[in-house]
């Protein structure tokens, strides 16, 4: 059985910009909007993924959640002065019923100007077209908009 | 945007009837052409925010509106203070972002010779861009206090002169700030942030003044054409931006105990006199704070590197406005005096002649209104007016807004050839990331002169001068 791949792209808002991770687990669409997150500032690829550092947070509900996990990464990108490039996420309960906690890795490094030129601060992320919710194909699609 | 649901009321005045759940109208000021540009998303967040709880009047778009979360940019809205309600959404990210333009002294023909030399040397002494830290550590106990007096703080360190206050909206120093309702980690965020730029659209320009259009005014502000002046665009940094989150998350988790019945997320708001309402609020002011003293600092460096090099130089502030805010302000509705919060997110306020708020050397002509265009373009000084009062509580527009998305810039555009571009026109441009000066390219915004003409037209401030720049230091 070939496994699908988790992927994240950007979506279209006038003056800010939508994150989107899109996985065949939860966990993995939201690894891949954090993914999405630094691909605001920089390109992913030129993150080396040299230390980890922890995530924890709670919500309700999914939509709340992603809300929390991106805005305690833009926190912890702005108190570290670092950028991430790779995710290991993990919510419980897996049948996603009550209220939802989280658990991450994040690695990342700190910030470099002239190898990263980050394009811009990530100031929040927000609760505009906020969704999570299983495509047609069944792979979890998770976004919202981002102030920049 | 589509304008067929819209009604005409003059050529730069447009409304949305109000229909349930609406309370009060919409009221767009812009030209036809300005508002087919809009997104239709802005008018279905006008039709929102109209049907908030105690909101008078109208939701009001400036010229420059755009679609924004909850609120859109370029949106002010005011909401009565019994029994009205307070959003962190409709106040925005980075709170009390602003611009300052202070006049240097000096002419054009001053600044050509050294100019290469002006804008390095800007760029070494101004932090900004991503990762940068400023070069004052705060610790807790100085950070409460910086909340609590803003640029008055500022000047007290050491950062700026006393009469600087004197031209700063609130006198410098917002009332009513409650260090304690703003969060540790908020605070934290802003350790290393004092005194500097941010990136994006926030900038460190200097300026010559190419057009005077009102010389009465224009002399009053003490600015004519060839004068040199330095503009500043920054806000509340890492500060602002996690009490607006912090909030936003507070908002929506007490919602319910309200009653408020929440069409979206974004639209998060809390009862003024609310437990949630006046802790936003209490923390909102600080953040007006910390934007005000981190622009007096800003201020502070931009002296200092013009004092090494052009000792003549005399920098003196002009004005200091904030766009995303929410003040408590009396404003008349229906011929009766009510005390109102005013939110203007993405909107400046824009006092007419004889208010008491101005600066004695203002008040018989209104506050000036800075508007901040794109590196190759232009920005303006505009007046408040005294029919603005009426037309849109006393609020204008606060920039260009943007006509395409990063993404779209990025693709269009690389950031050393906008360089070179602008160089060739004369504009010296400093950024530590190209990628940063590509997203925000000139073309990558609406035609600020069509702004500031709409704005002018409908009457919501008066234009003064145009300023075009000569160095731009961009984040």
């Amino acid at each position: 059985m070939t496994r699908a791949q988790g992927r994240w792209e950007h979506f279209y808002h006038q003056a800010d910009i939508g994150v989107r991770g899109i996985g065949p687990t939860l966990d993995e669409a939201f690894e891949q909007a954090g993914l999405a997150l630094t691909a605001v500032v920089t390109n992913p690829a030129l993150v080396r993924p040299a230390q980890p550092i922890e995530i924890e947070c709670e919500a309700p509900r999914a939509s709340l959640l992603l809300v929390d996990f991106l805005n305690q990464l833009v926190y912890e990108m702005a108190i570290r002065r670092m950028l991430f490039s790779q995710f290991e996420v993990h919510i419980s309960p897996p049948d996603l019923g009550g209220a939802l906690s989280l658990h991450a890795l994040a690695w990342g490094e700190p910030v470099d100007p002239a190898r990263h030129q980050p394009a811009v601060e990530v100031k929040g992320a927000t609760y505009c077209e906020l969704e999570v919710r299983q495509n047609h194909e069944g792979e979890w699609v998770v976004q919202c908009v981002v102030d920049v | 945007m589509d304008i067929s649901r819209l009604v005409q009321k003059s050529e730069f005045e447009w409304w949305l009837e109000a229909t349930p759940p609406m309370r009060v109208p919409g009221i767009l000021y812009a030209s036809e052409a300005l508002l087919r540009e809009m997104d239709d998303k802005v008018l279905e967040q006008i039709a929102n925010v109209a049907g908030l709880p105690g909101i008078v009047q109208a939701a009001y778009a400036m010229p420059d509106a755009h679609w924004g979360y909850g609120f859109p940019i370029g949106g002010v809205a005011a909401f009565r203070e019994e029994d009205g309600v307070v959003s962190a959404g409709g106040v925005g990210f980075d709170i009390s972002c602003g611009v300052r333009t202070l006049h240097t002294g000096l002419t054009v023909a001053d600044i050509e010779p050294i100019k290469e030399n002006l804008a390095q040397g800007l760029f070494r002494h101004v932090p900004a861009g991503v990762g940068s830290v400023g070069k004052i550590h705060l610790e807790l106990a100085e950070l409460d206090e910086m909340l609590q007096g803003g640029a008055a703080w500022a000047v007290a360190k050491g950062y700026g002169r006393p009469e600087d206050l004197e031209y700063i909206e609130e006198h410098g120093r917002m009332e009513g700030a409650q260090s304690e309702r703003v969060s540790e980690q908020a605070k934290r965020r802003q350790a290393d942030e004092m005194g500097t730029l941010g990136s994006g659209n926030h900038y460190l320009e200097v300026q010559q003044v190419t057009e005077v259009y009102d010389p009465a005014v224009a002399q009053v502000f003490g600015v004519a054409v060839g004068d040199v002046l330095v503009s500043i665009h920054s806000g509340s940094r890492g500060l602002g931006h996690q009490v607006a989150t912090d909030y936003s998350k507070r908002m929506i988790e007490a919602a319910h105990k309200y009653g408020l019945e929440l069409r979206d997320l974004e639209l998060a708001c809390a009862p003024i006199q609310s437990e949630e309402g006046q802790a936003y609020l209490g923390a909102m002011r600080a953040a007006i704070n910390c934007a005000l003293a981190n622009r007096q600092i800003l201020t502070h460096l931009a002296r200092e590197a013009f004092a090494y090099l052009l000792p003549q130089a005399d920098l003196r502030l002009i004005y200091d406005v904030s766009h995303n805010t929410a003040k408590l302000e009396t404003h008349l509705i229906h011929g009766k005096p009510e005390r109102l919060y005013v939110h203007r997110k993405g909107a400046t306020r824009a006092l007419g002649p004889g208010h008491p708020a101005l600066p004695e050397a203002y008040r018989a002509v209104g506050q000036p209104v800075l508007i901040g265009g794109t590196m190759g373009t232009a920005s303006y000084i505009l007046v408040g007016t005294q029919e603005g009062e009426a037309r849109s509580l006393s609020s204008s527009c606060h920039g260009a807004g943007r006509a395409l998305s990063r993404h779209q810039a990025l693709k269009q555009w690389h950031g050393k050839e906008v360089v070179r571009e602008l160089a060739q026109r004369g504009i010296i441009v400093r950024s530590p990331s190209p990628r940063g000066v590509a997203e925000e390219a000139p073309g990558a915004y609406k035609d600020v002169s069509a702004v500031v003409d709409a704005a002018h037209a409908a009457g919501l401030s008066r234009k003064v001068a145009r300023l075009e720049p000569l160095i731009c230091i961009k984040g």
